[in-house]
């Protein structure tokens, strides 16, 4: 059996949407503990300088490709999954069948679909402008403490982006658990404890996000 | 609990063969006794259907007892009706009141296409079975009772997942027509005995690959099968499954 095989199979095909689930899961907790520095009331100071080691430093700048092949792997492989599930059912019942799992488990794509548009945004108001004002290398970055407080100064962008956190949470409270499963783990002890720290996580990272431009829009910071 | 009788209103899927396509038909069937089981009150309805000079709705069943796996009714929107670990032959009509209108419809997925009615090819789980769903080593002579130690939660856990009678519902309730539920329990009944061993590897690359042959789709997780079975397999059967197969991916040839 050849790598081709495995990761195109219907189990392989999940299996890169495990892994990349949960290499994101991890970038999630690296973005939200470098950004919590907005809190540490200095005018944005740690911030700054936290955001000027990720932006100016060829280790982080090298890091960052690879999280970008894992959001394209994640977005194009969960795309062609869900389409493809999609067809294995031309004719659809009349009842359907809801009971038996909850909503976001099977909105994954949908949830999905509402996190790139958040993606899209969210790096239309910080990554591409800085990136562009560095000539995409390490030259001067752009003062992102100040863009936060002009951004979510308007009230339309916070709640498009706590509507972005909404999404996440939600994708995460599935995506968390159904990653390790997916990944093979299958042990009661592992599945408790994976599914408690499921939910957990899907609730206070995206909190902690949708925390940032609330605490900016009431001028808490 | 009391004996009751009801009035019904069935709306029924008709369909005459696999390329023609279907309809929801309305009927009313009068005096069923809530002791009846669902099939019988399908019988009730066809010897009315014949009486009227009608074509009787054609749905798969044997054992009527929940055991063989062969009735497959999807009853308003669950399959197998609204009971709990219970197959479509063992469903009672106490589970309806008087009155009530049914909604009875084949199981749907590509892969388990209709051939007339109620009834679906499944002949697709026969051929995943025939993939590597076997022990083909010779294990000898069938050997004393104890000679060969297994330790009793595996045998169990196995056992559990050996109660899979292939009858389909976990594809019915899948919203990507997944059959991972089905492959799982009998990768996972084999996986966890010893005389599985030898042929672990292939046994789950095989049965994946006519898996996907026959156009199932893949396992979301989203736990519509395991809340559907009528032999409650455990969707921990999957992650097995899927272990199984990482293994087998790293390390076979």
């Amino acid at each position: 059996m050849t790598w081709k095989q495995i990761f195109t199979s219907s189990v392989g095909k999940k299996l890169v949407m495990g892994f990349t689930g949960i290499f994101l899961i991890l970038f999630l907790i690296v973005h939200a503990g470098l950004n919590a520095c907005i809190w540490a009331n200095d005018g944005g100071e740690m911030f700054l300088h936290a955001a000027h080691f990720m932006g100016a430093n060829w280790v982080p700048r090298i890091l960052e490709i690879g999280l970008f092949a894992g959001f394209i792997l994640h977005i194009i492989q969960g795309y062609l999954l869900t389409v493809e599930n999609r067809k294995k059912r031309s004719v659809g019942y009349a009842v359907s069948y809801s009971d038996g799992s909850k909503w976001y488990s099977r909105s994954m794509g949908l949830l999905g679909t509402l996190i790139l548009l958040f993606l899209i945004m969210h790096m239309s108001h910080f990554w591409f402008p800085n990136r562009s004002n560095q000539g995409f290398l390490l030259g001067p970055e752009i003062n992102l403490y100040e863009k936060m407080q002009t951004e979510f100064s308007v009230l339309w962008v916070v709640i498009l982006y706590v509507i972005g956190c909404i999404s996440l949470a939600y994708h995460l409270a599935h995506g968390f658990q159904s990653a390790f499963k997916t990944l093979g783990v299958h042990n009661k002890k592992y599945n408790k404890m994976l599914t408690s720290i499921g939910y957990g996580f899907s609730i206070i990272v995206p909190l902690v996000f949708a925390m940032m431009p609330i605490s900016f829009y009431f001028k808490w910071i | 609990m009391e004996h009751y009788t009801m009035n019904l209103n069935l709306k029924v899927w008709r369909q005459k063969n696999s390329a023609s396509k279907g309809e929801f038909k309305l009927y009313r069937v009068e005096n069923i006794s809530s002791e009846m089981s669902f099939l019988e009150m399908f019988d009730v309805l066809n010897e009315q259907l014949i009486r009227d000079g009608e074509d009787p709705v054609t749905f798969d069943h044997d054992c009527r007892e929940g055991i063989c796996g062969a009735c497959s009714m999807y009853i308003n929107g669950k399959p197998h009706g609204p009971w709990q670990a219970n197959t479509t032959c063992q469903l009672h009509m106490r589970a309806f009141k008087d009155g009530d209108t049914v909604v009875v419809e084949p199981w749907r997925a590509n892969a388990f296409p209709v051939i007339k009615d109620l009834m679906v090819d499944r002949t697709a789980f026969d051929r995943i079975i025939q993939a590597g769903g076997y022990i083909s080593v010779n294990t000898g002579n069938a050997v004393d009772g104890n000679a060969l130690p297994i330790e009793k939660d595996k045998a169990d856990a196995s056992f559990a997942a050996a109660m899979c009678i292939g009858c389909g519902a976990c594809v019915a309730a899948c919203k990507n027509s997944s059959a991972m539920l089905f492959l799982s329990a009998k990768v996972s009944h084999l996986a966890l005995l010893p005389q599985g061993a030898p042929e672990r590897k292939s046994r789950v690359m095989n049965m994946v690959a006519q898996m996907d042959k026959e156009g199932f789709g893949s396992c979301t997780n989203t736990g519509a099968c395991e809340a559907t079975c009528p032999k409650e397999i455990s969707i921990s059967n999957i992650a097995r499954l899927n272990q199984e197969y990482l293994m087998a991916g790293l390390t076979a040839e």
